[in-house]
């Protein structure tokens, strides 16, 4: 029974074959954006984790300086003498023209246990790791890739975290200039009787990382993929919604039929179940692996925006993980049947006998669009009220949803709504805004899924607008110096100043440190007092003379990133030395990063051993080329050694257009999930609508003029949609620069708004809706007479 | 003798190098390039001699202690500090290619415990200095306490496991015996040789720190001192030493070395109770196991016949614990014995290449 039952709804897509195809689309499509994105995430992390475990330190305390400046070689030695199974890391980055290379040198004859090392074959030859001049382990991608000049052996190794090389401590030590360990792994277990290494040492001691630094700054990023990825999903699922609704009201009469003979409504709806079930594997499984392609495709961008904004190292390469393809697989079942819920619904409450009555499938009653106009406005209080008191990013996302599905809800009210304003002369005129109205309900949903993605257009381009708009202005105030130059040391440095002193108009050396501030990385630099900082420095809040302060040497500048995550003011005192005061807060977009600015003079004093080897050049601008030449060819610099300001400058811009290359491709593709949901719902109304079509075409109305009416309604409608979308998409843009972006990356932008994009985002609209409305338009005016004819016979 | 000899190329645990592991004692027959080999005929200059000599690919200050506690329990401690040089160079730097391995073992009749530590020279964590004389790596130390005399006459050493520790002070009662012809030993017939000296004539005090709190011991201690390039010929994979107190005050030292297949190569030391020592070539000492134990996986012989015609000794020798397993990165046997027969006493056995 239940087989003949499926196999009767199933001839269904054989009649509709296009219908089919629009549904395992819709699904396929939504569930490909929504598993793409969890592949690239899934992806990341693992790479995060991969890097994390890196010799166990995920599993191991370490041992570290407060200033996270290296420890003392004696300090320790005094813990191996004492007894403490403590192990040293030398770590840094060693830069070429080219490439840069992630050197982590380790104690193979001290790692504790847990420290699991590299997988090694027996060709390994351990004596060449410890002795010059050394191997380095790397993985075959990063052998393959851009490295520094002049490097030891490499042995191709499994497990080695991208641009990432271990090897031997000496090694390091060689390599990096530096002696002493940047850290100490601490064996989980110590010896019999010891006390607690804490009152051993005036080191601090972490706990392991559970999650990596990397892995938290990307966090923000991730859910932006995230949120984007369940976007398209829910745009995707109301095309599925369209697709399930349709089929339903074209088989009314046949499950009418087929009960009326006899079979069970248990036996029906379990067919339905199953010919779902069987529909959103077919779908699902196509989705995961064009979820995979777009991951795919878009994985080198997401692994170059995340090197360029955080400096994490991925791979661009995605590899297969089942787990984010069951999960992909899983959400489109839950998708379908959250589509299908109401469809079953009404087939389980239709009644036996009533006729088949043609009608509008989704035909919501003045009430329905009372009832969602009602959530609408309390989803909008609830999005105001998260604005206003949310705290974090998952308040901001949630005060992002719920204004896209307020807006969305109170489209058809708003729709409804501004029809009724239209005051239409003669009988025709009234007849077309009142069939337009009485289409709203069976469009809404389509109308829906074109206004998120268009206000999500409108707002996602807007931020990254305002963004690219603050960040170009803020460059060109930062980058004022002609030339930027890097010694191949310190002693060189000096010299090279020295020579070019009495010819140049300034030099100020560029040093830093990497530190830790609240226990997450950061950077402090150094800088001389000079009127390009002066002048050229924007600060966002300073106490008065803050650069008199700062050049006293008694005071520091934070950026604002670090002042927003730990609520820094100016006038708060930070733990810098002893202790040094803020005295202004200055933007710095694009560095995920806290940092914090001292006089160069106070920054030598607290870090005797980091002495300057790159410098920036004041120089008449005129100048600067023939300079470049002069420290290449004279003294020797390799050519990447001297950059000059538009080098730089370039280079930032690469960097912001690559974080939001995938922004806009993810856009894009929503943008095309929204003009096939329509395409599917014009389709489905279009054989719905014949009877309501056919008295006007007998009263008179040729096929062409229906068919232009039709072709012009989705375009007011698409029109309608487009407007109210634009506040949405404001409003949007609003919460992504004032909440999202505080909370993910710590900098506030003022909002700027780009009419002239609303224009060819408006074009697109009515391309769009004119491309989904052309089909149905087209078949109506080519239709036979005799099928307008047969609506009076057949229907009712 | 030649005891746990290491490579210390072998021993790097973190990275799981098998293959290499597979090589096992058998490595150290590898052929000794740019290294200094032993000649015959040696002059020993000390307290120089005591030190290190980097120039020599492995070396070993080794001391073996048989104890008593205050009810009459026998107690066993190892403490060891072994050098492999991986080029013949030293630097005061990360780079020094000199590599040091600690095993610390102590025994009870009922529980064997063993640690390991290992780290470079040249940076101060682990090594040998002359003046004073200090073995060391981390915090176990063996250091002379003498004023005047062979700096060896009087030593404290310290060790520390994940579970027990040692405190030991030594007091020389003889003098330093030197083993084969004047401290040149010979290993095998292809004419692999070590430098060898000990000091078997030490009386000891201390304290052992146990899971169970610490317990007074005194004893006698027994304290090897060898270095060498190549020390076993190709074939040879391991070896079982032995080192006897008589209670007539004579001590004894004999080794075999073992290959795959043919008869082991014998050696041994008579020393009298004056420290007057008589040596024994190839095939004058026969060692025959008597009866095996199964430890840590494998069969190990644990009672041994020891018979030297020349001396009409014919002794039977029986662990203090059969289980005296190191289990450190190249693990073997050795543990306290006592022996029975024509002679009584006790001693220590260690046996490697039992896999």
């Amino acid at each position: 029974m239940l087989y003949t039952a499926l196999l009767t709804l199933l001839s269904h897509w054989k009649r509709h074959p296009g219908q089919f195809v629009m549904l395992a689309l819709g699904l396929a499509l939504a569930t490909a954006l929504w598993s793409g994105v969890q592949a690239i995430n899934a992806e990341a992390r693992a790479a995060y984790d991969r890097a994390a475990a890196t010799l166990g330190q995920d599993q191991l305390s370490r041992l570290e300086r407060a200033d996270g400046q290296p420890i003392d070689l004696a300090d320790y030695i005094a813990l191996r003498a004492a007894g403490y199974l403590v192990s040293p890391v030398i770590l840094g980055d060693i830069r070429g023209p080219d490439g840069h290379l992630r050197i982590l040198g380790v104690d193979p004859l001290t790692t504790p246990a847990e420290a699991q090392g590299p997988t090694l074959d027996g060709t390994f030859n351990l004596a060449a790791f410890f002795t010059h001049p050394g191997l380095l382990l790397v993985s075959q991608d990063t052998a393959n890739g851009a490295l520094p000049n002049d490097l030891p052996p490499l042995q191709i190794t499994d497990n080695i975290p991208p641009a990432t090389a271990i090897t031997d401590i000496s090694t390091a030590a060689r390599l990096l200039g530096q002696e002493n360990p940047s850290y100490l792994l601490v064996a989980a277990n110590q010896p019999h009787n010891l006390p607690p290494i804490t009152q051993a040492t005036t080191l601090t001691l972490r706990a392991p990382q559970s999650t990596s630094d990397i892995a938290r700054l990307t966090d923000s990023f991730h859910l932006n993929l995230s949120a984007f990825g369940f976007l398209s999903f829910g745009v995707g699922l109301f095309i599925v919604h369209a697709a399930i609704g349709l089929a339903f009201e074209q088989r009314r009469a046949m499950v009418r039929t087929l009960r009326a003979l006899g079979t069970p409504l248990r036996t029906i709806l379990m067919a339905l179940s199953l010919e779902l079930a069987v529909i959103a594997l077919i779908a699902g499984t196509i989705g995961v692996a064009l979820g995979y392609l777009i991951a795919a495709a878009l994985m080198p961008g997401v692994a170059g925006t995340l090197r360029g904004l955080y400096g994490a190292e991925i791979e661009g390469i995605l590899r297969f993980n089942p787990s984010w393809a069951i999960s992909g697989l899983l959400i489109t079942f839950l998708g379908t049947a959250a589509a299908a819920i109401q469809v079953m619904i009404r087939t389980a409450r239709m009644p036996l006998l009533a006729p088949a009555m043609p009608r509008a499938w989704a035909q919501a009653s003045g009430r329905m669009i009372r009832l969602q106009a009602y959530a609408a406005l309390a989803l909008f209080a609830l999005a105001a009220l998260l604005a206003l008191v949310g705290q974090g990013l998952i308040a901001a996302f949630a005060c992002l949803a719920a204004l896209l599905i307020g807006a969305a809800l109170g489209l058809p009210a708003l729709m409804t709504g501004a029809l009724s304003l239209i005051r239409p002369k003669g009988a025709f005129a009234e007849w077309v805004v009142a069939d337009t109205r009485q289409q709203i309900p069976g469009l809404s949903l389509a109308l829906m899924a074109l206004l998120l993605a268009l206000a999500a257009n409108i707002g996602v381009s807007t931020m990254v607008g305002s963004f690219r708009h603050t960040f170009l202005g803020w460059l060109d105030q930062r980058l004022t110096s002609e030339l930027y130059v890097t010694a191949p040391s310190s002693a060189e440095a000096a010299a090279l100043m020295q020579i070019l002193a009495p010819d140049v108009d300034a030099i100020l050396p560029i040093v830093s440190a990497e530190m830790r501030l609240f226990d997450r990385p950061a950077e402090i630099f150094g800088v001389l007092d000079h009127p390009t900082y002066r002048q050229a420095w924007p600060l966002l809040s300073a106490a008065p003379n803050a650069w008199d302060q700062l050049a006293t040497g008694d005071a520091v500048l934070v950026n604002e990133q670090l002042s927003r995550r730990e609520n820094l003011r100016v006038g708060d005192i930070i733990d810098i030395a002893d202790g040094l005061p803020i005295v202004g807060i200055y933007s710095d977009y694009g560095n995920p990063n806290g940092q914090a600015i001292t006089s160069l003079s106070h920054f030598l004093e607290t870090f005797p051993n980091i002495l300057p080897h790159r410098f920036a050049i004041r120089i008449t601008p005129e100048e600067a080329p023939a300079l470049a030449t002069r420290l290449r060819d004279e003294f020797g610099l390799p050519p990447n050694a001297v950059t000059n300001q538009a080098q730089v400058k370039a280079f930032s811009i690469a960097v912001f257009e690559q974080t939001f290359r995938v922004t806009g491709a993810l856009n894009i593709l929503t943008l095309g999930v929204a003009g096939i949901a329509l395409l599917t719902s014009l389709l489905t109304l279009a054989n719905l609508r014949l009877p309501q079509l056919a008295p006007i075409w007998a009263i008179g109305t040729s096929r062409a003029t229906l068919a232009g009416l039709e072709m012009a309604r989705s375009l007011a409608l698409a029109t309608l949609t487009f407007l109210l979308a634009l506040p949405v998409g404001l409003a949007l843009a609003w919460v992504l620069l004032t909440l999202v972006n505080v909370e993910a990356f710590g900098w506030r932008l003022p909002m700027r708004v780009f009419p002239t994009d609303w224009l060819s985002l408006f074009a697109l609209a009515l391309l769009a809706a004119g491309l989904a409305a052309l089909g149905p338009t087209l078949r109506l005016a080519r239709m036979p007479p005799a099928r307008l004819t047969q609506v009076f016979a057949q229907e009712r | 003798m030649i005891r746990t000899l290491l490579t210390l190329l072998l021993l790097t645990a973190p990275f799981h190098a098998t293959s290499l592991y597979a090589q096992g004692f058998a490595g150290l027959g590898t052929q000794a390039d740019g290294f200094a080999t032993p000649t015959p005929n040696p002059t020993f200059t000390f307290p120089l001699d005591h030190g290190p000599h980097p120039d020599y690919r492995i070396e070993w200050w080794y001391l073996t202690a048989t104890l008593t506690g205050p009810d009459g329990t026998s107690y066993g401690v190892q403490w060891t500090l072994f050098r492999g040089a991986l080029t013949p160079e030293t630097s005061d730097n990360w780079a020094a290619p000199q590599l040091f391995m600690g095993h610390a073992g102590l025994t009870t009749p009922d529980a064997h415990f063993s640690a390991e530590r290992l780290g470079r020279g040249g940076i101060g964590q682990a090594g040998v200095t002359i003046h004073p004389f200090r073995a060391f790596i981390d915090d176990w130390q063996m250091v002379s306490t003498v004023s005047e005399g062979d700096a060896l006459d009087a030593l404290t050493i310290t060790a520390r496991g994940a579970e027990f520790a040692y405190d030991l002070a030594l007091t020389a009662t003889g003098p330093l015996v030197f083993h084969g012809e004047n401290g040149y030993s010979v290993k095998s017939n292809e004419g692999q040789a070590s430098y060898y000296y000990s000091q078997p004539f030490y009386q000891v005090t201390g304290q052992l720190d146990l899971p169970d709190g610490p317990v007074q011991v005194t004893g006698t201690a027994w304290l090897d001192r060898e270095y060498s390039s190549q020390p076993l010929s190709d074939t040879q994979s391991g070896w079982d030493w032995f080192s006897l107190q008589f209670e007539d005050g004579a001590r004894m030292m004999a080794f075999a070395l073992h290959d795959g297949t043919g008869t082991p190569f014998t050696s041994g030391t008579w020393i009298a109770p004056d420290g007057t020592t008589q040596s024994y070539g190839d095939g004058a000492i026969s060692l025959t196991p008597l009866s095996t134990t199964q430890v840590a996986g494998r069969e190990v012989p644990t009672t041994w016949r020891l018979q030297v015609p020349d001396r009409a000794i014919d002794i039977t020798t029986i662990p203090l614990n059969p289980q005296s397993w190191m289990a450190t990165s190249f693990p073997y046997w050795e543990g306290p014995i006592t022996f029975t027969g024509t002679h009584q006493g006790r001693g220590y056995l260690e046996m490697t290449g039992y896999n």
